[in-house]
């Protein structure tokens, strides 16, 4: 279904094409040798009993994948270094990578495009380079910016129409977001979905030794909110705990994070604590070490230290080319029709043996992202707005940041709450407190909801209980 | 400077030294790593040994690159023996005893199985990987592997709640519930809360421990009834009790020693002590006895206990306590292991405190794993028929590969090359290819059905090492690779076959 669609995209738009490219003579076709393609080709133009119902044997195949097919990769760090290689082996020429970060010391056990020399610089313009220089007529093109900067990333969405988006990202948050933009492209004509509108999103994640692939076609399969109980919020230790009963040594290195710094300012006024800052870090090691020994608790170190104020994940280069390699093969299944794509949920783990686990994530009925529906909330006509603001961030499947709210009362659009803008909040804050009957609000109103989660406005319908 | 270079590793390794810590990190930069073949499979697998710092390595192969390789693999030039691996057979076998692993990749059977005797007889772990088409194949090939830190994911805690020792009841002794202020009671340890409340039980019910639901039921609702109450008779916000309620099912597990431990006990290993047993084997042996002796039939305290709400005194001196058997009982295996060493002419001090403790803290987590070698998998003596008949049960189960794999192993055997490799002849090597599935399930009276799509499918393929299931296997295989070299975390026992069509995966014990 996929692979046709992708052949008669129309390509209305004009690709930019920027000094990174490297171009010969046009035709692109002294980038060839002799059997280069040969592990490829195979299944490319041979049939098979196994392949996707739509796949033709063919060269149409191969070059599509080096010649048409756009994909944009989202990471350029410990999956999206692997990806761009594993992509550019495979064919892929046409890449685009966005990535914000920019290279640390403490990357270089995985993220092998970047050298120690590199520290410093943007990763996405490294991995670029360094693929660009090691496969002949691959052209990576990055973008050194942050994915949930809307305004930049969907000007590359208007200006490139890519065939498919893979994701190697450390944040629940950015996924959403990616999850959320890719809905929002989906095209309705009278209530059905137009298959041509779909980008599918294949998304790979990793934490030490376990780590996730899948395959998501928006607006069809199980989508990002759609699982998002997969994905329990991070728990973090209770202020009480922290401030007077301690028992942890990550209670002790909280405390100074939390309270001691932001009392002291050690290092003036207005600088906030810099976990990259090996200064920083002696000193909340120091005060922590300090405290720890005040309730006789042991186990301070310096690298516990770290880990705990900079909410490090453990990571090694193994799991990453394990869940890149599976997210690489799903692209190239998408792309050329070989093979049934995953369906839908791979799970990895290789602490004890290797183990995976391969499901297929079901849709959920009320997913306040996929969904076209708006999501009913249920409160009485008493419950303050407060309720609702927790219900919003508390819930399981919303998980919300901070939302703001506005709903359309007397006819006219109000903002009921907005955290965001310091003198937005000020002005709504009283609404916090007040009853959602005296804000004007009745059964079966809508409220829209704006959130970092979600690039879409997500609608809600209120619906007052007794 | 040292220092310098020291500190930078750190960062640098920062990551995965959260992982294995400093003593597995040592391992990895003291092992040297032999590859064979540096194809986009070997080299991945290398790629993946080089980041986290393997000490060395050595690649023997002696194929000359085409415009193949270059076309699936991200590293061409490097320091290899042009030799193949054959040839070192034929002249020099002994030369792969220096290395702390070999990882052969692509080889034909008849290397493997030449390349596998020898190793297996210098005791040298081998890792055999293939990519052919969409199917990652690897075989791990060891003796004897013991692992002490295989850090398993959920562990139950080593509580004793159902059997305290004596140091734990004078403990919770000192605690007098009744008596408490409001703040004291609400900041309790739900360890000593179910203490108490068990002792309490245990008089009433003839020493009898709650043993189903609704008796561990009925125990809850003593514990729940011990919430302080206001005035008018409204249970207060308690969090500790709440905690002890909840933990309850998991605090009343009877403290035993897990049977793949009792299993260890009763190997030829533990039992027979020697001077070459290695230190795994001294401090298992010394901790039997002390499960006979000391332990009072259980294994030495493990000394952690959960976080939970308390106050900082409460807690720490609860964990106090913990930890003080447990050295204690660590102590008392350090004196069984003196003794063993003793016996066997080796100086008390070969094997370290630190590894005393770090061994008895893992007591109940040791994982011993035996491969079986590939003579034994090969030979129609030994071949485990029952393994694959039982998955062929499902033909459709990742075990077709393996017989594939098999399968196409000898059609190169007979015809010198791979089946399909050549679009011409792919049509009329699926039936010499079924030819060679039929002899081999022959030969090993194998009656299971293998359908004729994954012959036509192996056909299809035509050896083809596409790079993103050679990197799917260069990451799984050089995991295990680490596992082997730092003893941490537990080596797969003995076939992995990943699938790319489905994405999906199966461990066999061949």
């Amino acid at each position: 279904l996929l692979f046709s669609l992708f052949r008669e995209k129309k390509r209305t738009k004009v690709v930019e094409l920027t000094e990174n490219m490297v171009v010969d003579g046009g035709s692109g076709v002294s980038f060839e040798w002799g059997g280069r393609w040969s592990h490829i080709k195979k299944f490319l133009e041979r049939p098979g009993p196994f392949t996707h119902p739509d796949f033709e044997p063919g060269t149409e195949g191969l070059q599509f994948l080096l010649e048409t097919c756009k994909i944009l990769v989202i990471g350029a760090g410990g999956l999206g270094c692997e990806l761009l290689k594993d992509l550019a082996l495979t064919g892929f020429r046409n890449i685009n990578v966005v990535d914000m970060d920019t290279i640390d010391v403490s990357n270089l056990n995985r993220q092998f495009l970047f050298r120690p020399k590199d520290v410093g610089r943007p990763k996405a313009e490294v991995a670029a380079d360094f693929i660009n220089s090691r496969v002949p007529g691959c052209c990576v093109v990055p973008y050194p910016f942050y994915c949930v900067d809307c305004i930049n990333l969907s000007r590359l969405f208007l200006r490139l129409e890519f065939h498919i988006i893979v994701c190697g990202l450390d944040s629940i948050v950015a996924r959403r977001w990616m999850n959320g933009m890719l809905l929002s492209l989906l095209v309705y004509e009278d209530g059905v979905l137009d298959p041509g509108s779909i980008i599918p999103l294949i998304d790979g994640g990793t934490e030490g030794f376990k780590g996730n692939a899948r395959v998501i076609l928006p607006g069809m399969t199980a989508c990002i909110d759609c699982t998002l109980e997969l994905y329990p919020p991070q728990i973090n230790f209770p202020m009480c705990t922290i401030a007077s009963m301690p028992r942890l040594p990550e209670h002790c290195i909280e405390y100074v994070r939390i309270l001691q710094w932001p009392k002291e300012l050690p290092f003036g006024d207005g600088v906030v604590l810099d976990g990259d800052d090996p200064e920083h870090i002696q000193w909340v090691f120091q005060r922590s070490l300090e405290r720890a020994a005040e309730f006789s608790i042991t186990g301070v170190t310096y690298r516990l230290t770290q880990g705990v104020v900079k909410r490090i994940i453990p990571a090694v280069a193994s799991t990453n080319a394990v869940i890149a390699a599976a997210c690489a093969t799903e692209v190239f299944k998408l792309a050329t029709s070989a093979y049934i794509p995953l369906s839908n949920y791979m799970v990895f783990n290789d602490v004890d043996g290797l183990y995976t686990y391969t499901f297929e994530a079901e849709r959920k009925e009320n997913c306040s992202a996929c969904r076209q529906v708006p999501q009913d909330l249920h409160f009485q006509q008493s419950s303050k707005l407060q309720e609702v603001l927790d219900f919003l961030t508390e819930n399981a499947s919303l998980q919300m940041k901070s939302p703001a709210i506005t709903a359309t009362v007397e006819g006219k659009n109000k903002t009921l709450y907005l955290q965001s803008v310091p003198s937005i909040e000020q002005r709504t804050r009283a609404n916090l407190s007040k009853t959602l009957k005296e804000l004007g609000l009745t059964d079966g109103q809508e409220l829209a909801v704006a959130d970092s989660t979600t690039p879409q406005t997500v609608m809600f319908r209120l619906c007052f209980t007794s | 400077t040292m220092a310098a270079t020291k500190a930078s590793k750190e960062q640098k390794y920062d990551r995965q030294l959260r992982l294995w810590g400093d003593h597995g990190q040592e391992t990895l930069e003291n092992a040297h790593v032999c590859l064979i073949n540096a194809t986009a499979t070997g080299t991945e697998i290398l790629k993946n040994l080089v980041l986290p710092g393997i000490g060395a390595f050595t690649i023997v192969d002696g194929h000359t690159v085409s415009g193949e390789d270059a076309g699936n693999n991200f590293f061409l030039s490097n320091n290899s023996i042009g030799r193949s691996p054959d040839k070192l057979l034929d002249n020099d076998p002994e030369f792969f005893h220096r290395f702390t692993i070999v990882i052969g990749v692509q080889l034909p059977e008849s290397t493997c199985l030449r390349l596998g005797s020898v190793l297996w007889n210098a005791s040298v772990p081998f890792l055999i990987c293939k990519t052919y088409g969409l199917i990652g194949y690897m075989r791990l090939v060891v003796q004897e592997h013991t692992v002490i830190e295989s850090h398993p994911d959920n562990a139950l805690e080593d509580l004793r709640l159902d059997q305290p020792f004596e140091e734990f009841k004078n403990h919770t002794n000192s605690y007098d519930l009744d008596s408490m202020d409001k703040k004291d009671h609400s900041h309790t340890p739900w360890i000593i809360i179910v203490a108490k409340y068990l002792e309490k039980w245990l008089s009433e019910h003839n020493d009898q421990l709650p043993k189903n639901y609704k008796e561990k039921e009925a125990f809850r609702q003593t514990i729940r009834e011990g919430i302080i109450k206001t005035d008018g008779g409204v249970p207060e916000d308690e969090e500790n009790f709440e905690e002890a309620i909840k933990n309850v099912n998991t605090a009343l597990n009877l403290t035993k020693i897990p049977s793949s431990i009792e299993n260890l006990f009763n190997s030829e290993q533990c039992n027979s002590i020697t001077s070459q047993s290695s230190p795994f084997w001294v401090m298992l042996r010394a901790v039997k006895e002390f499960v006979h002796d000391e332990g009072k039939g259980s294994l030495p305290v493990r000394g952690t206990i959960p976080d939970m709400i308390a106050d900082s005194q409460k807690f720490i001196n609860l964990q106090n306590v913990y930890r003080e058997k447990a050295m204690q009982d660590a102590a008392a295996v350090s004196k069984h292991v003196e003794c063993l060493l003793r016996s066997v002419g080796k100086p008390p001090e070969s094997i370290s405190e630190k590894d005393i403790k770090l061994f008895c803290k893992n007591a109940s987590f040791l994982r011993v794993v035996r491969c079986r070698s590939l003579a034994e998998e090969y030979s129609v003596d030994s071949v485990n028929k029952d393994e694959i008949a039982s998955y062929m049960d499902n033909p459709d189960s990742e075990m077709v590969f393996y017989l594939m794999l098999r399968a196409v192993d000898r059609f190169y055997q007979q015809h010198s090359r791979y089946p399909g490799v050549y679009n011409y002849q792919v049509e009329e090597d699926i039936n010499k290819l079924k030819v060679c599935v039929n002899s081999l399930l022959q030969e090993y009276s194998l009656s299971v059905n293998i359908k004729d799509d994954y012959i036509h499918e192996f056909c299809r393929y035509g050896a083809a090492e596409p790079h993103t299931v050679s990197a799917f296997l260069g990451g799984s295989a050089a995991q295990e690779a680490i596992k082997i070299i730092s003893h941490q975390f537990v080596p797969f026992n003995n076939t992995f076959i990943y699938n790319a069509m489905s994405q999906t995966s199966a461990t066999f014990q061949l």
